[in-house]
């Protein structure tokens, strides 16, 4: 097969797929759930239900009001006990839902049949697009940006793409990979509304070639869709980065500090490609995800179809408890992921994982100075020069950054993961990020 | 209740730190102290072990006595550089000529600059330079190699390198076909049977240790390829203008230290360019000046003049070869 790939720079983790045959286990439904009323990059919803309130599954219970902002919806049926401030998953207080679950019942718009819906000849970009709106759909890769929003594509510009991210390259995550296995059909039709709802005619899905089996799989599907291909991609991080994966399937490159739209290009992760299908064809709004809690050391890695608000405690020990090694817990993958001060914090929309570090690994290997080796120039994706830019964070020359294009950084890691100095070349990075944003903004005022 | 170490992404790192770089870099290095060994006996032996003990032992105490700071010589960057260094003298260089280009190497190329990732010029390469400029008739007295398997000899016969007799041949009017026949032939160039400093003998094994580098991804493409590559073009150009007074590009390849400086000195982590295109630059520039210096210098070798000047060069080479950045100057079709 011939693989496509970006071209500047990449790592190559071990890969330490070790759920990538564990099959999707529905989740018990917790006793309580705690829902964060901001889960997506935007503005925070507000609230439209009280204390006491009785709540059933896939109920409205805040309400995004600002233009990038994403609809709330309960997970579980039950009664609303608080509305407090509590630890999510950045370690700071948020305002969070709290539920008292009480039965299942489901909110009766949704349709539980396990049935698929294939019809969609009577959609109109503009029901997609509200539908999406009204049912809290986000980007589930990670960056958790509404997904309504991205469909409407600023005037001026006009979509001719849409990218599905079937890459997946983070170590350890599987969640899409299984979704992909599970859930192909479903996710085609996904696709397929999003292509309407851009007024696009073709998408490309890019899968990384170490699922080979999701690549076969939903190269066969698609045969059956109209204007959908499948691409095998080479296994290199981070192939799943919304620009390298444009570069590599259709060889544009996104100008630096512009959005794919610029080249005609949509992204959308398979996971959301999912949700859709279920929120235009089963009216049923984000309120499950699929999460993969793995680690060497845990039991049983496990891919996990839960309720958001879940608290990640929970899901550690259905996959076997948390290993008496353990050093450190991360949500999301081992390159861009975050570390969890507590297991006591519930899961949102954008987890895509959980994962359990041993102690020995946890801390940070040494560092010593630069030997000016390179290692990081070539590494990184974007063609900059990290140990320049973090030399230059570190001395707060943050114009200097400035113009080294200190803002070009997505914090993918690469340059960190294989620094032989083991400096801490991106913690300096996203200081200077920090400094050199606020400088920018502040310029515009 | 169990605590989290928390810190920012990356959470996994590759396994691979500077001791495992530079211990790679003597792996590397080790057919090519064999064959040197084979050549010259206890000789070789004697002049690589006092060199890495001196570098190590120089660059101790300066961490601890003058510098201060916490030791480096566990990074095995010292262990490089007095392979290098012995790999660039002659066999039977008086031991303490060797001590000295230890200390010029360690303590002024490289720790004068604050040690490693600081120093601007290849430390041994400085200790070489140094040492044939201040013992000019130590440093070009080669020894004949004397296999082992000829048995064991003790008075050694010395002789000039396949690019002394060539140097001296044309400059007392000589044509190349008229040298040739005092030259070794490419098989003996590549095995290392002729005269010449420690390691530069063999480029057989100079190049099956560099495979085993660029495998490992040690060192890089770039500047071996723009510095062969430039060799071979400005050699070639000459030699077609006038063969009777220039010779063939291949036995510039096979001769001197020209291997030992592509893949070992030219490819040194601090003292050269850290892009793609800053690397092929440096190449380039270096396989220049080694042609400019063989072909009219005062010196019969160039590599560790032109490796060092480039040197010289490579910050101002950071600064004009940028990487290409991703989305910059774009023109999509
Ligand atoms: S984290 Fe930023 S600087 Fe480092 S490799 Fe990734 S994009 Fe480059
Ligand atoms: S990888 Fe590390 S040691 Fe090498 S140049 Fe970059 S910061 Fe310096």
């Amino acid at each position: 097969m011939n693989l496509k790939t970006f071209k500047i720079g990449g790592v190559h983790p071990e890969e330490n797929k070790l759920s990538a045959d564990k099959e999707i286990e529905v989740f018990p439904v917790p006793k309580k759930v705690y829902i964060p009323i901001s889960q997506n990059l935007g503005a925070p919803s507000k609230p439209v239900v009280n204390k006491k309130d009785q709540v059933k599954a896939g109920q409205l219970i805040a309400k995004g009001e600002a233009f990038i902002s994403a609809n709330v919806h309960s997970s579980v049926a039950g009664t609303v006990s608080k509305i407090d401030k509590v630890i999510d998953q950045s370690g700071y207080k948020r305002d969070t839902i709290i539920i008292d679950v009480d039965g299942d019942e489901w909110d009766e718009s949704i349709d539980r049949s396990e049935e698929i819906n294939r019809d969609i000849t009577h959609l109109e970009p503009d029901s997609i697009i509200k539908k999406l709106g009204e049912k809290g759909i986000v980007g589930l890769g990670g960056a958790t940006f509404p997904s309504h929003v991205k469909l409407m594509v600023p005037e001026g510009k006009t979509a001719e793409t849409l990218i599905i991210n079937g890459v997946e390259c983070e170590p350890y995550l599987t969640a899409d990979h299984r979704l992909m296995m599970e859930k192909g059909e479903e996710m085609l039709i996904g696709v397929s509304i999003l292509m309407k709802g851009l007024k696009v005619d073709k998408a490309y899905i890019g899968i990384e070639s170490n699922k080979p089996d999701a690549i076969a799989h939903i190269s066969n599907l698609a045969q059956k869709f109209k204007g959908i291909e499948v691409y095998g991609l080479k296994v290199k991080y981070p192939q799943g980065a919304e620009k390298q994966l444009i570069k590599a399937l259709t060889g544009r490159e996104v100008p630096s500090g512009k959005l794919p739209i610029e080249v005609g290009c949509v992204v959308n992760n398979v996971g959301t490609a999912f949700s859709v299908y279920e929120a235009v064809q089963k009216n049923k709004p984000l309120m499950e995800r699929v999460v993969t809690v793995t680690g060497k050391e845990l039991p049983k890695p496990s891919n996990f179809l839960v309720r958001i608000g879940t608290p990640v405690s929970e899901l550690v020990e259905k996959a076997g408890g948390l290993p008496e090694s353990t050093g450190k817990v991360v949500s999301g993958g081992p390159m861009m992921g975050k570390a969890l001060t507590s297991l006591e914090v519930p899961v949102i929309k954008g987890t895509s994982g959980i994962l359990v570090f041993p102690a020995r690994v946890s801390k940070r290997v040494p560092m010593q100075h630069c030997i000016r080796c390179g290692k990081c120039v070539t590494a990184c994706p974007m063609g900059l020069e990290p140990y320049l830019l973090s030399q230059l964070a570190q001395k707060e020359r943050y114009e200097g950054a400035e113009d080294e294009r200190i803002m070009d950084c997505m914090e993918c890691g690469s340059c960190h993961f294989t620094c032989p100095s083991g400096r801490p070349l991106l913690d300096y990075i996203r200081l200077g990020k920090n400094k050199v944003g606020q400088m920018i903004r502040n310029r515009g005022k | 209740m169990n605590l989290f170490t928390v810190s920012g992404s990356p959470h996994v790192h590759e396994d691979r730190s500077v001791r495992n770089l530079m211990l790679g870099v003597v792996l590397a290095m080790v057919p090519a102290i064999l064959v040197s060994v084979y050549f010259f006996g206890l000789g070789a032996i004697r002049v690589i072990l006092i060199s890495v003990a001196a570098c190590l032992l120089f660059e101790y105490l300066i961490q601890k006595y003058v510098m201060k700071t916490g030791p480096t010589i566990n990074d095995g960057s010292a262990i490089v550089t007095g392979v290098l260094l012995a790999f660039n003298v002659p066999s039977n260089l008086p031991i303490w000529i060797l001590i000295i280009g230890a200390f010029v190497s360690i303590g002024i190329a490289k720790m004068s600059f604050g040690g490693i990732g600081k120093n601007v010029f290849n430390p041994a390469l400085v200790g070489r330079v140094f040492l044939l400029i201040s013992f000019p008739v130590q440093m070009t007295s080669w020894p004949k190699p004397q296999p082992i398997t000829a048995g064991f000899v003790t008075d050694t016969v010395t002789g000039p390198t396949p690019l002394g007799i060539l140097k001296e041949g044309l400059d007392a009017g000589k044509t190349v076909s008229q040298i040739e026949p005092e030259l070794p032939s490419y098989v003996e160039a590549l095995i290392g049977n002729h005269g010449g400093s420690l390691g530069e003998m063999s480029a057989i094994a100079l190049v099956l240790g560099a495979i085993y580098m660029l495998a490992r991804r040690i060192i890089s493409w770039h500047i071996p390829t723009a510095y062969l590559g430039s060799v071979l073009i400005f050699s070639g150009i000459f030699w077609m203008i006038d063969p009777t007074h220039y010779v063939d590009p291949l036995f510039h390849l096979v001769t001197g230290g020209l291997m030992l400086g592509v893949f070992y000195m030219a490819t040194d982590y601090t003292s050269t360019p850290m892009s793609a295109k800053g690397m092929l630059v440096f190449g380039a520039g270096a396989g220049l000046l080694t042609m400019i210096i063989r072909f009219w210098g005062a010196y019969p070798e160039g590599v560790s003049f032109a490796i060092l000047i480039m040197n010289a060069f490579t910050p101002l080479i950071n600064r004009a070869f940028k990487p290409k950045r991703f989305g910059e100057d774009v023109k999509n079709g």
